[in-house]
C-alpha cells in the first residue's frame, strides 16, 4: 500500500546549524504515529516540514497523498489536507469559538455558512464543548481552547492531523480531557502524527512510536518495542529519564 | 479696552467669519482627501512589504524612510514650484493633497507594519496550517486584530495631517490660514488670525481627547 505521507532524505538547517540530518519516513493512511525524544531533537521541525511551515533543503522530498510539499500553487492544497494543532492553541482571539471552527471551510473550501455552522457545531459536540460555541477563546480554559483547536483542524476534514505537544502548555488537570479527545479521534481512523511527552498516551494509542535524537530517527517500532525492549542505548537513557520523573 | 479691540474685535470677527468658514471647508477637503489617500497607500505599502520579494521590500522601506525624513514644507514647495520645470503642473489643491498623502502614507505604512508585527506569529502559522490564502489571512485574521493596535496612532496621524494642511497656504491655497491672513490684511486687524487659531483648536481638540481615551482603552489589554 502506498504511503499517505512519504519523507525522503529530509534535511533542514537553521543557518549553518543542521536540525534534521536526512529523515526517511513513511506513514500509512489511518496510522497513529507518536514522536518522542528530548527537547531540541527536531520533533517539531520534522512535523512542521510536512505542511511547509518550515522550508527544507531542495534535494529532500516530502509528499502528502502523492503531492510534493513545496512553495507554490500546490501548497495550499496540501495545507488544506493537513491539519495542525499547536502547543499554544493559536486560536483566533477576535472570533467566537464557532467562527474559529467555521472560518477555514468557508474561506478555503467555499462551504456555505449554514453548512459550515452545522458542521462546526457537530465537531464542537464531538470534542465536548458545544455549550461554549458563542464564547471567545479567552473565556475558555486551556483544555477547552485546545479542544476547540482540534475541532478547528477537523473542520477542514484533513487527511492527516499533526499535533505538536498539544498538552504541554496545559495545567495538569486539563491534560486528560485533551488526550481523551485525541484518543477518540484515533479510533475514527484519522491519520495522526503526535509529538508528545505523554508516554502513557503513546503506549496506549500509537500504532508506531518514533524516537528522535539529534535530528535523526534513532529507533522506531510498536509501542511495546520502544517502551518494553528498546534496542538503542539513547532510547533507554531517554525513557529512563522521563519515566523516573 | 484697546487690547480686546485689537485682538478680539467682534465686528471684524463677524465680518471675516464667512471667509474663515470657507477656508475651513477647503482645509477639511485637503485634510480628509489626504487622510484617505494616505490610509489606502499606507495599508498597501505595509502589506506589500510583508509579502513582496526582497527588492520591492527594499524599495518600500526606502520610500517610507525618505518621506518620513523630508520636511513637508520642502516637499510641498518642490511639488508646486519645481515639478513644473519637468512639465508636471499640479494645482495648489493637488500639490497639497499629493504632498500630504505621500508623507501620510509613509507614516501610515509604519503604523500598520508595527500593528501587524505585534500580532503573535502563531496567528500566521495557524492561518497557514488551515490553508488560508495570504489575502484571507490578512483580512480575516491579522488586520482585525491589528486594528485595535493601530487606531490610536492612526488617529494621531490624522491630527498631524489636519494640522499640516495649514502649509497649503504657501502655495496660494485658500485654506483656513490663508483666508485668515487675507482677512487680516483687509481689516488691518489680527482678529481673523485669532479666529482661525480658535477654529483649528476646536476642530482638533476633540480628536486629541479621543486619542487619549483610545490609548487608555486599548492599552488596558483586553486579552
Ligand atoms: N526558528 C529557528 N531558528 C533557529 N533555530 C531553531 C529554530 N527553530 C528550532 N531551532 C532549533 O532547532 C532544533 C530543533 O528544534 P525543534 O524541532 O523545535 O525540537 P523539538 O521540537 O524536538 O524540541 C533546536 O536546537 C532548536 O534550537
Ligand atoms: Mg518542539
Amino acid at each position: 500500500m502506498a504511503a499517505l505521507i512519504s519523507i525522503r532524505g529530509l534535511k533542514k538547517a537553521f543557518g549553518r546549524f543542521m536540525v534534521l540530518h536526512g529523515i526517511d519516513l513513511d506513514i500509512a493512511e489511518g496510522e497513529v504515529v507518536c514522536v518522542i525524544g528530548p527537547s531540541g531533537s527536531g520533533k517539531s521541525t520534522l512535523i512542521r516540514c510536512i505542511n511547509h511551515l518550515e522550508g527544507f533543503e531542495k534535494e529532500s522530498s516530502v509528499t502528502v497523498d502523492g503531492v510534493r510539499v513545496e512553495q507554490g500553487a500546490a501548497l495550499a492544497k496540501v495545507r488544506a489536507e493537513v491539519g495542525m494543532v499547536f502547543q499554544s492553541f493559536n486560536l483566533f482571539p477576535h472570533m467566537t469559538v464557532l467562527r474559529n471552527v467555521m472560518l477555514a471551510p468557508m474561506r478555503v473550501r467555499g462551504t456555505p455558512p449554514a453548512e459550515a455552522k452545522r458542521k462546526a457545531l457537530d465537531l464542537l459536540a464531538r470534542v465536548g464543548i458545544s455549550e461554549q460555541a458563542d464564547k471567545f477563546p479567552s473565556q475558555l480554559s486551556g483544555g477547552q481552547q485546545q479542544r476547540v483547536a482540534i475541532a478547528r483542524a477537523l473542520a477542514m476534514e484533513p487527511k492527516v492531523l499533526l499535533f505538536d505537544e498539544p498538552t504541554s502548555a496545559l495545567d495538569p488537570e486539563m491534560v486528560g480531557e485533551v488526550l481523551d479527545a485525541m484518543r477518540k479521534l484515533a479510533g475514527t481512523g484519522v491519520t495522526m502524527i503526535v509529538v508528545t511527552h505523554e508516554m502513557g498516551f503513546a503506549r496506549q494509542v500509537a500504532d508506531r512510536v518514533i524516537f528522535m535524537d539529534g535530528g535523526r530517527i534513532v529507533e522506531a517500532g510498536t509501542p511495546s518495542d520502544i517502551f518494553d525492549s528498546p534496542r538503542e542505548e539513547r532510547t533507554r537513557g531517554f525513557l529512563r529519564a522521563v519515566l523516573n520523573h | 479696552m484697546n487690547l480686546i479691540n485689537t485682538f478680539f474685535n467682534v465686528k471684524v470677527l463677524l465680518d471675516s467669519l464667512p471667509q474663515l468658514l470657507w477656508g475651513l471647508a477647503v482645509t477639511l477637503q485637503i485634510g480628509i482627501t489626504s487622510i484617505l489617500c494616505g490610509l489606502a497607500g499606507g495599508l498597501f505599502l505595509a502589506v506589500a512589504r510583508l509579502y513582496s520579494p526582497p527588492f520591492c521590500q527594499f524599495l518600500i522601506r526606502t520610500y517610507v524612510d525618505v518621506f518620513r525624513s523630508i520636511p513637508l514644507l520642502v516637499l510641498l514647495i518642490v511639488v508646486y514650484y519645481a515639478l513644473p520645470f519637468v512639465g508636471i503642473r499640479l494645482s495648489p489643491f493637488l500639490s497639497a493633497v499629493t504632498s500630504l498623502s505621500l508623507v501620510s502614507a509613509a507614516y501610515t505604512a509604519e503604523i500598520f507594519r508595527a500593528g501587524i508585527e505585534a500580532i503573535p506569529h502563531g496567528q500566521f502559522e495557524a492561518s497557514a496550517a488551515l490553508g488560508l490564502s495570504n489575502r484571507h489571512t490578512m483580512v480575516d485574521v491579522i488586520l482585525p486584530q491589528a486594528v485595535r493596535i493601530v487606531i490610536p496612532p492612526l488617529t494621531n496621524n490624522c491630527i498631524n495631517v489636519l494640522k499640516d494642511t495649514a502649509l497649503a497656504s504657501v502655495v496660494a491655497m485658500p485654506d483656513l490660514l490663508k483666508q485668515a491672513t487675507q482677512a487680516q490684511a483687509l481689516a488691518a486687524n489680527p482678529t481673523p488670525l485669532i479666529g482661525a487659531a480658535i477654529i483649528y483648536v476646536m476642530l482638533l481638540w476633540p480628536m486629541v481627547i479621543v486619542v487619549g481615551r483610545l490609548e487608555t482603552i486599548f492599552s488596558r489589554g483586553r486579552r
